[in-house]
């Protein structure tokens, strides 16, 4: 079937986005594999939307794209940010948030 | 209620400009004040030019319907609808608002508050025209009450920040006060939305319903609009926070306050309380009526035990509304339109007396009225231009003010819908006896600050050739010397922004016409629908 | 339409309007640029006025010819009526044979035209003009005055540091009056009444710098202002009680000046509302035209400069209140009730001030002020005449006193000018002044003599008639109150005379110099020649042995601020203050013939144009003229065939409307005029003789009489206290009661609402206090605590947990994610 396809990308990019995420030190490749989970979310949208005929999910995924890329902005910007002071974006060196 | 819906953008535009202005003023860093003033004058000039064409787009010969119709879903979940019109009763009010607030602005380029900071200062006074005007063309009560709640928050600052000595106490006060009203006044129009069962809070909806409540609840409801409505008028007793706040304002913020501020709970029994609950008004208008001449007589002898011009001329403000409060409580034809015209003359001669107020404080840096005399010697022009706003303010035929007052000193003789005759007839005489004691304390003022030599305090101070060019550090250089500085005559800048608030007290006093046919409509229609519910 | 071509009009009829406009806008022109011109806006100012003048000049002769035309056409009536009638074809008579007495007279309609002015419920008001025989009599009557009054101006405040102002004042003043005059409605009159007000405020303060001048200022207008009261109620019980009957039966409105006397006279007019209009409407008066008790400003007002008085007093202003009763005399009339005769409300008051006004003339020193109270005694005697319905004479006696009484301010200030260097203290600084003054003295005494009375002076018809009329009308009382009025009147003008012109001269008019106030005595003879080359008309040269005064006596506290006066003694004054002076002494002997009774009908020229018809007048008629808006309506009114009953005494018939009350005309009779010359003359020679005993040979026996005889002092002293009126005003109205009442209510504004408002505010805050220590941080805030230490207690085992890095909060998101994925498969399988 078509949708298992999409769904399968899907999932396989949603998995490469995890990893990063978890694995990676580096702030902005932690941002890229947000990204990748994003769009891995988005592949699913639009698939459901053409495999279901409706438009809902292509606006969805349009918001979603509106969206991902202020937080791109917001998050460049912090990351710029952390770097200005500390001269690294190593993610494991930033712990102030700990309770 | 009849509407027309053509070029119906304008009103939005007219409303929402300023925040345009107050965006773009956001991101200018504080110190380019040169800028800051010249964007804020902007702003509101251009606001002003899309309401004088939306005058001009303004279908006279239909003033008694809203014009410029706009009725979209806001607020779905409470049924509130963003209902927006313009009829002979509000454009005069709207267009007030932009004027005074432009004329201001411009007075404002040389005459900062001593607190600095025009940036902030420019942002509310832009914020505030948004509140105003939106005010008087909001026609749902949701609107209204978000509009009408606007103004109090840019006001509070104003006095707060910019203000005299006493700023905190006056400020807290005047919000604490207004909020107060405002608390009430939002109680009644939920009960009023709940009685009626209407579907939603448009004004045309209510106005058709609100009739069909019973007597009782009409008079309860009422009696909360009138607290909220009563207190930003102000009425006689809820008056108290006025003379605080004008005293204490700077003088942008009492020209403000007086010319349009107290306008919005005049404006709020015309449009809301009123004709929404008819039977309601009919119970209340002798409270109401008596209430104001008390307001005359006593905002008179007031006056009459002053010191300070300022605090004089705020509670002359407490008369002149007694007056306009007066004419609406007859139900008439004759008490509305000139209560309108009141609110008008009202806000052109006391802004413009505020302002006189405000120049001399500037010069002499005080306001005690002892310790001021022959300002006619000293600063000629100025002399002059408060002795025609107090002939103006009490009431010479030829000046706006005299079409506020005498009309509705008539009116009172023959009160609507069988308001009690005795009463009002009494109530007639003593407001015409409040016509003599405003006399009495405008000539007072008069011959004591204008009249007779200079005080010796000030007797040595040389006058400054009229028209010489301002110098531009003028506005710093006030705070250190004092005595020695040289009175200056009224300046360019005073000159511009005082100028149509001159010639409008004089034409519209000449020609009253140009006013009346815009309200005459929308008021008899008013009080035709008034009649349709009381007399049925 | 009938007869619409009937009466001619004529431009100056049809632009009547612009004989206030006129000065109206030299007012502008004046405050606009009248400083920058070579004379300083006077220019503008005297042309105004003669532009006015000329213009209503052309107005009385085209009303003149208008009501010739009209009383013609009811000569011919048969030929006339006839043509018309087959031209309109209705059945109407235009003009029926006249019946006998005033009725037959046709009714000549006013010149109305009307502009909107102001709308109010759906109903139009207008700004206009209601042209007729009054108005252009009171139109030409103010503009001619205006004019004389402002080049005597040019000349007596040359120099003075408010130049212009003082003629933009003067001719917005007479601008307002020429409002009031040809006013369409009630609200025009309120406008014109008002202007005056506020400019009756600028010039009696025009010397503002000096607080006497400012006080008294500010007392004319409140005064003025306290009667207004009555003017704005009057209006008000009078157009709700006229509005509905003039929309019905006039289409027009209840302030229109036609309609309300139509509405008066309809008999359908309440009687209630018809006498507290009227009252209200009087109070007004009082106030304006200084009746008493409200008459105290008037002499005070002579703090303005010379020229303001004479206007205030002869035409304008102070003529106002009499010209509003004269203009609503139906409402008077009937509010009233004039026609049956009786004692009335006004009548009571001008017989009261004519008397205590003429006393108070007496035992005045300044020689304006014995005018000023003579002014109030004859507005007295006005509104005698008018309440005992002597309507013309009263009209005919306010248009000669003007002559008269603005020629001897005119004197009065001409003397002060040029005889007693600027003071009017008319003991210390007059006296003898009729060798040095022919020609002002001339004046004075023609003036004088029209003023007491004397045969053929002009006061010698218009006093006779208001006698004559007021006895005729069956007010015996009241006529010999005009008596003693006249005797009255002759004496205290002779003290004046005998003081100012006559004796020796004293003080100023010696020639002595006030030393003790000038400052500059010594300045040098040059410089006060130069001073006095300024003068364009200065006459004679300085008298030989008189000292030079110096110039510029700017603290003097009287007249004559900023005048660089040339200095040397008592002189003749110069053209442009003698000119106007002698035009008026020539009217003031001749304008008596206008309406001179005694020498037959031909002489009552006043009667014929003036006076409107008492006619009974076709409804449908009226309501075409006054509806017929701007240029239309001209028709000429017919009576009505129907008339039964002279107006003002029975209702009209259904059908028809009147406008103006039939009043009486007594007949002139011999006996009575010899009466009056008999009672005048006596008070002039009584009172020379007392004159030339007490003040020329000091006669032992008249000397200290009041200290000497007990009631001689007190009457003295409660004349010289003004009756204590004003001790009553000033002290226990004004500072005891109103400064005490604003005082008690500011104080209880402070004390006890602003105080509630307070203590509410700061209860509220002790309140919250109150639960904020008690409930709030105990109670709630006691189990929010609580909670909050069972919060912190599972925190801290769960610290570890919150690394802060981000990789494991991203582990445990997904791990949990990962966990409730699998339990909602779980779930759902």
């Amino acid at each position: 079937m078509l949708a298992a396809n999409f769904l399968l990308l899907s999932a396989v990019i949603f998995c490469i986005g995890v990893f990063g995420v978890i694995a990676r030190r580096n702030a902005v490749l932690v941002l890229m594999s947000i990204e990748l989970i994003l769009a891995a979310v988005m592949l699913n949208l639009v698939a459901f939307s053409a495999v279901l005929g409706t438009i809902d999910g292509q606006v969805f995924t349009l918001f979603v794209i509106g969206v991902a890329a202020a937080e791109v902005g917001v998050g460049l910007a912090m990351v710029l940010m952390v770097y200005r002071n500390r001269r690294s974006i190593a993610l494991d060196e930033l712990s102030e948030m700990k309770g | 209620m009849q509407t027309i819906t053509t070029d119906n953008w304008l009103l939005t535009v007219g409303t929402f400009l300023p925040l345009v202005g107050v965006l773009v003023l956001i991101f200018i860093p504080k110190g380019e004040e040169q800028l800051i003033k010249t964007l804020g004058i902007v702003t509101a000039g251009a606001t002003l030019a899309v309401g004088i064409f939306t005058m001009f787009r303004f279908d006279f010969g239909q003033a008694e319907k809203l014009q410029f119709f706009v009725d979209v879903t806001w607020i779905e979940v409470i049924r509130s609808n963003y209902t927006i019109g313009l009829d002979g009763i509000s454009l005069p009010l709207y267009l007030l608002s932009m004027v005074i607030t432009f004329l201001v602005m411009i007075y404002t380029w040389d005459n900062m508050p001593d607190a600095g900071n025009p940036k902030a200062f420019y942002i509310l006074m832009l914020l505030l025209q948004v509140g105003m005007a939106g005010t008087f063309i909001a026609q749902d009560l949701i609107l209204f009450f978000v509009f009408f709640e606007l103004v109090l928050l840019p006001m509070y600052f104003m006095i707060g920040v910019w203000g005299g000595e006493d700023r905190r106490y006056a400020s807290l006060k005047f919000f604490l006060y207004t909020m107060f009203g405002s608390a009430l006044m939002l109680v009644a129009f939920l009960a009023l939305f709940f009685q009626t069962g209407a579907e939603s809070f448009g004004f045309a909806q209510l106005i058709e319903a609100g009739a069909g409540i019973d007597r009782n609840v009409q008079i309860w409801i009422f009696a909360g609009m009138f607290i909220g409505f009563a207190v930003k008028v102000p009425m006689f007793p809820f008056h108290t926070w006025l003379p605080d706040a004008h005293t204490q304002a700077p003088t942008q913020g009492s020209v403000i306050l007086a010319a349009i501020l107290l306008k919005l709970g005049t404006y709020g029994f015309v449009r809301i309380a009123i004709p929404m609950l008819p039977e309601g008004a009919k119970a209340w208008a002798p409270v109401i009526a008596i209430l104001a001449v008390i307001g005359i007589i006593y905002g008179a002898l007031c006056c009459l035990a002053q010191t300070d011009m300022k605090r004089l001329i705020a509670f002359s403000s407490v008369a002149h509304m007694g007056f306009v409060m007066l004419g609406i409580a007859t139900l008439t034809e004759f008490g509305i339109n000139a209560a309108l015209f009141g609110m008008i003359a009202h806000g052109w001669i006391t802004g413009m007396l505020f302002f006189v107020a405000g120049a001399v404080k500037h010069r002499y840096h005080t306001l005690e009225i002892k310790r001021l005399s022959g300002l006619l010697t000293q600063v000629p022009r100025l002399g002059w231009i408060l002795g025609l706003c107090a002939m103006a303010s009490l009431g010479l035929p030829g000046l706006a003010g005299f079409w506020g007052e005498f009309p509705v000193i008539l009116s009172a003789y023959n009160p609507g819908f069988g308001l009690s005759e005795p009463l009002f007839r009494t109530l007639m005489v003593i407001a015409a006896l409040g016509t003599v004691l405003a006399a009495a304390y405008l000539l007072w003022l008069y011959q004591r600050t204008a009249f007779g030599e200079p005080t010796e305090e000030f007797a040595g101070r040389t006058t400054h050739a009229v028209g010489a060019a301002v110098a531009p550090d003028h506005a710093d250089d006030h705070h250190d010397a004092h005595h020695d500085e040289e009175l200056r005559d009224v300046t360019v800048t005073e000159w511009i922004a005082w100028t149509p608030l001159l010639i409008a007290i004089v034409v519209f006093g000449v020609y009253p016409q140009l006013m009346f046919r815009v309200f005459d409509p929308a008021v008899t229609e008013l009080v035709a629908r008034l009649g349709e519910s009381l007399n049925p | 339409m009938i007869a619409a071509d009937a009466l001619p009009t004529g431009f100056f009829l049809d632009y009547a309007w612009l004989i206030p406009l006129v000065p109206a806008i030299g007012f502008a022109l004046i405050i606009g640029f009248g400083k920058k011109l070579p004379y300083r806006g006077s220019e503008i100012g005297i042309a105004s006025m003669a532009i006015s003048t000329v213009l209503a000049v052309g107005a009385v002769v085209q009303w003149m010819q208008r009501v010739n035309t009209a009383d013609s056409g009811s000569g011919s009536a048969g030929g006339d009526g006839g043509a018309l009638e087959s031209v309109n074809g209705f059945a109407r008579s235009v003009f029926p044979s006249a019946t006998a007495g005033e009725n037959g007279e046709p009714y000549v309609e006013p010149v109305i035209r009307t502009w909107t002015w102001w709308q109010n419920g759906g109903l139009e008001f207008g700004l206009g003009q209601h042209i007729d025989g009054l108005a252009v009599l009171m139109l030409s009557l103010v503009a001619f005055i205006s004019l004389l009054v402002q080049i005597f101006s040019l000349d007596y405040v040359r120099g003075d540091r408010r130049y212009t102002h003082f003629f933009a004042a003067l001719t917005l003043f007479s601008a307002g009056m020429l409002v009031m005059v040809l006013a369409e409605n009630m609200v025009q009159i309120i406008l014109g009444w008002e202007i005056m007000g506020l400019c009756s405020f600028m010039l009696i303060g025009h010397w503002w710098e000096d607080t006497a001048n400012s006080k008294a200022a500010l007392k004319a207008f409140f005064t003025v202002r306290v009667g207004d009261i009555g003017l704005l109620v009057g209006t008000a019980i009078i157009f709700f009680g006229a509005n509905q009957w003039a929309i019905d039966n006039l289409d027009s409105h209840g302030f229109s000046v036609q309609a309300i006397s139509a509405w008066a006279l309809s008999g359908d007019a309440g009687t209630q509302v018809l006498l507290w209009g009227s009252v209200a409407l009087f109070i007004a008066c009082i106030g304006k035209s200084g009746q008493f008790p409200l008459h105290t400003w008037l002499p005070d007002a002579m703090a303005g400069p010379t020229p303001v008085s004479s206007l205030l007093h002869s035409s304008t202003m102070v003529v106002a209140g009499v010209f509003l009763v004269a203009r609503l005399y139906p409402v008077f009339w009937e509010g009233l009730a004039f026609g049956p005769g009786g004692l009335n409300l006004i009548a009571i008051i001008g017989a009261i001030t004519l008397v205590i006004a003429a006393l108070l003339a007496f035992v005045q020193d300044d020689i304006k002020k014995v005018l000023a109270y003579s002014t109030v005694s004859q507005l007295g005697m006005m509104m005698l005449a008018l309440g005992t319905g002597a309507w013309l004479p009263a009209v005919f006696h306010v248009f000669t006193h003007a002559f008269f009484k603005c020629c001897l301010f005119l004197c009065a200030g001409s003397v002060s000018h040029s005889g007693s260097h600027h003071s009017f203290d008319m003991k210390k600084d007059m006296g003898g002044l009729v060798k040095k003054m022919p020609w002002t003295a001339g004046a004075w005494i023609v003036a004088t003599l029209a003023l007491t009375g004397v045969f053929p002076f002009a006061g010698f018809f218009s006093k006779d008639e208001i006698i004559v009329n007021v006895g005729e009308n069956g007010y015996t009382t009241l006529m010999w109150i005009a008596y003693l009025g006249a005797f009255l009147t002759a004496a205290y003008m002779t003290r004046a005379t005998y003081l100012t012109f006559f004796g020796e001269p004293r003080g100023a008019a010696a020639g002595e110099h006030h030393d003790d106030v000038d400052a500059h005595t010594e300045e040098p003879h040059d410089e006060a020649l130069v001073a006095a080359g300024h003068h364009l008309d200065a006459q004679g040269e300085p008298e030989p042995g008189v000292g030079h005064v110096a110039a510029a006596r700017a603290d003097d506290g009287h007249d004559g601020h900023g005048h660089d006066d040339h200095a040397h003694g008592p002189h003749e004054s110069g053209k442009l203050i003698l000119v106007p002076v002698v035009i008026l002494a020539f009217l003031a002997t001749v304008s008596g013939f206008t309406n001179a009774v005694p020498f037959g009908e031909d002489f009552e020229i006043l009667k014929r144009y003036v006076e409107p018809r008492a006619a009974v007048v076709d409804l449908e008629d009226a309501r075409l003229a006054i509806a017929g808006g701007p240029g239309e309506a001209l028709q000429l009114i017919a009576p009505s065939a129907a008339a039964v009953d002279a107006c003002g005494f029975a209702a009209p018939p259904d059908g028809a409307v009147c406008f103006f009350p039939a009043v009486n005309h007594a007949p002139f009779k011999w006996s009575k005029g010899f009466l009056a010359l008999g009672i005048v003359g006596a008070g002039l020679l009584s009172a020379w003789l007392f004159c030339v005993a007490f003040y020329g040979r000091r006669d032992r026996r008249l000397v200290g009489l009041t200290d000497r005889f007990a009631p001689a002092r007190w009457g003295y002293l409660f004349l010289w206290n003004k009756y204590y009126l004003d001790h009553l005003y000033e002290r226990v109205i004004v500072r005891g009661v109103a400064y005490p009442i604003a005082n008690a209510a500011y104080w209880v504004n402070q004390h006890v609402i602003d105080r509630m408002v307070d203590d509410s505010g700061r209860g509220t805050r002790q309140v919250g206090e109150f639960m904020y220590r008690n409930i709030d941080q105990r109670v709630v805030d006691g189990a929010v605590n609580a909670s909050g230490t069972v919060a912190s207690e599972t925190g801290h085992v769960l610290q570890p947990v919150q690394s802060g890095k981000v990789n494991q909060y991203g582990a445990l998101l997904f791990g949990a994610a990962a966990v409730a994925g699998i339990v909602l498969v779980l779930i759902n399988v």
